[in-house]
């Protein structure tokens, strides 16, 4: 399969060329060097947290923009943050399972949940599946109020942080519990979560499946009518997405070490799909980017005291006015010929 | 028996009311409004400072609502949604605009009026007693009346004005409306504006009985869209007919599951589930909006 000149910035040409290497190189040395060394030089460890949360957002709304690639608008990713946050704390506290087994687990149940919903709302189109999946999310949270492995409203409280995973003798990952700054540490494996997540879906768009969304997205019954199975694309599509939503809860879980209903709710949806939006639907970098604005720009506009939110939604509209198609789409006007 | 059905009848109104605002806008521009909860939570409060800080009657409170939030309605359309609709490539990225104007609502309402429940005194006393059967105080069969007299002369306005014909041309089909001589513009506009003043006048019908706090917002918002889903998203009978049902259903849930716990919001969700995967264009709606 080759690489269709394809929007997304680092797929300008095929395959992987220099340019696209030295800027893949360049973000891994930003990442892993410069910003733990700019942190312990301004001592502000507080951004540790908020680059954890960041990181393991726009792994979530990488899922979400993957329900957007195949024309769907999805406003029900915390439902399977908040589900795949639960079966990790569960399979932890209850059944004693390792902390880095649940986090497949939790993305696994969460894919196998989004086959049922998804069988009969993928159906749905444009509004109405955006609005189904919105109430999705907050019939997540009255489920895990009312069922009794959840506990209630009072939550799963004191999990313990994950622990060490040694072959052979060779620690692999050391337990986070001995570490002298787990905050470090779970920025590290967040980050790398997030890597991993972004080749994945890059990987994904770039491919077969990936070609077939995106004409599942211009033209669902066209596509249809020449032979592409839209209903298993649609499934497959909204299963990885919902994969994604249960890692990045399961993992937010181990952070925070409890978890509640309220954990995850209405808003956060909203939020996974405005990453989506103002980083850029065309750009498969888009939600890292648009998680990376919102998040850290809420996070930084705290100084502003109470006139917080009021800056924050004026620039969110400002934004909006002056780029509709995203930021990444600025890209796109100077990369001219792509 | 009588009181829920009364009790459902009362909610659905409101619901209806409500319902009727969100619809209007989604026909019109296609856009799912976000802020719709949060215009109605600045109607509720719009009302409570002309009528509590300022001492005036309940009616002026109620027509302040309105006015300000249609010219609210009519601003946000003209200088936000419509440039952006026009440049953007997907028509959903007016959803970030509206979820950001949701947000600046917030932070709005949450500078000019604080984040304390706010409330109006009583609108007329006493409580309607009907042999113990119905027990319900006046001020509330007075808003309940008041709800349905609107969504009254909403229907005629709609059906026999000609703003509402032409609104109604518009949303049946935007490029045959605008080639009859439709000015699309101008009634997109009149239309946003009568969607927020319909949320406004609701705000300031229920500060009366509930009272009105900053975080009511978004879970009303969610409750509108519940009752356009159930109804169909852009068809007028279709959000009242919403409305009503999710009166009634909230109001027998709450009496019947009240020995399960807190269920009844559960049950709804699922039931809506279940009847969306039979008939996902609602009631009445349009196959795919």
């Amino acid at each position: 399969m080759q690489n269709q000149p394809h929007a997304a910035p680092l797929a300008a040409g095929k395959g992987l060329t220099m340019p696209k290497m030295l800027g893949v190189a360049a973000f891994l040395a930003f990442v892993f060097a410069a910003v733990p060394m700019f942190i312990a030089a301004t001592g502000r460890w507080d951004f540790y947290y908020t680059l954890t949360s960041v990181a393991l957002l726009s792994i979530g709304a990488a899922g979400v923009w993957l329900t957007f690639y195949i024309g769907r608008i999805n406003i029900g990713q915390g439902a399977y943050a908040l589900a795949g946050g639960y079966v990790s704390a569960v399979l932890i506290t209850q059944a004693g399972v390792s902390f880095w087994l649940t986090l497949p687990l939790a993305g696994l149940f969460c894919a196998l949940i989004s086959v049922l919903i998804g069988l009969p709302i993928l159906r749905l189109r444009g509004v109405y599946f955006a609005m189904v999946t919105l109430v999705l999310t907050e019939v997540a949270r009255l489920t895990a109020l009312a069922l009794p492995v959840t506990n209630g409203a009072k939550g799963i409280t004191s999990i313990p942080l994950p622990g060490g995973v040694s072959v052979f003798g060779i620690t692999l990952i050391p337990d986070f519990a001995t570490l002298q700054n787990p905050r470090q540490a779970f920025y590290f494996a967040a980050i790398g979560l997030m890597i991993l997540v972004y080749v994945i879906l890059w990987r994904i768009v770039n491919s077969r499946l990936g070609h077939l969304c995106r004409s599942l997205q211009q033209n669902e019954e066209l596509s249809a009518s020449i032979g592409v199975n839209t209903a298993w694309l649609r499934i497959m599509a909204y299963a990885i997405s919902s994969f994604f939503g249960g890692v990045a809860g399961a993992m937010f879980v181990s952070i925070s070490q409890s978890i509640y209903p309220s954990s995850f709710v209405v808003q956060d949806s909203v939020n996974f799909m405005l990453y989506c939006f103002l980083g850029g639907l065309g750009y498969v970098f888009g939600p890292m980017l648009g998680t990376l604005l919102l998040y850290f720009g809420w996070d930084l506009l705290s100084v502003a005291g109470k006139y917080q939110l009021l800056i924050y939604s004026g620039a969110m509209i400002t934004l909006m006015l002056v780029l509709p198609n995203g930021v990444l789409s600025l890209f796109d006007r100077k990369g001219g010929g792509k | 028996m009588e009181q829920i059905i009364a009790n459902g009848l009362y909610l659905g109104a409101q619901y209806a009311l409500i319902a009727l605002g969100l619809t209007l806008i989604f026909s019109l521009m296609n856009v799912l409004n976000f802020a719709h909860g949060q215009m109605y939570v600045l109607g509720g409060f719009v009302c409570y400072t002309v009528v509590a800080q300022l001492g005036m009657p309940f009616i002026v409170g109620l027509v302040a609502s309105a006015l300000v939030l249609a010219v609210l309605g009519g601003l946000i359309e003209r200088f936000l949604f419509r440039p952006v609709i026009r440049r953007s490539k997907r028509d959903e990225s007016t959803m970030l605009l509206a979820a950001g104007i949701a947000f600046f609502l917030d932070a709005v309402i949450l500078l000019l009026f604080g984040e304390k429940q706010r409330g109006v005194p009583k609108v007329v006393n006493g409580v309607f007693n009907w042999d113990f059967r119905i027990i319900m105080p006046y001020d509330r069969i007075l808003i309940g009346m008041l709800a349905i007299g609107l969504i009254v002369a909403f229907i005629l306005f709609m059906q026999y004005s000609k703003a509402g014909r032409a609104m109604r041309a518009l949303a049946q089909d935007r490029v045959a409306a605008q080639l009859m001589g439709v000015d699309v513009d101008r009634y997109s506009m009149i239309g946003f504006a009568m969607g927020a003043m319909l949320a406004g006048l609701v705000g300031a019908l229920l500060v009366t009985i509930t009272g009105v706090n900053l975080g009511m917002g978004g879970p009303t918002s969610i409750k509108a869209f519940l009752m356009i889903m159930i109804g169909g998203a852009g068809v007028i009978s279709g959000a009242i007919a919403g409305g009503f049902i999710l009166g009634m259903m909230e109001s027998v849930g709450l009496s019947v599951l009240s020995s399960y716990g807190d269920v009844t919001y559960l049950v709804i969700f699922a039931t809506l589930m279940i009847f969306l995967a039979i008939r996902p264009q609602g009631l009445m709606g349009k196959p795919w909006g």
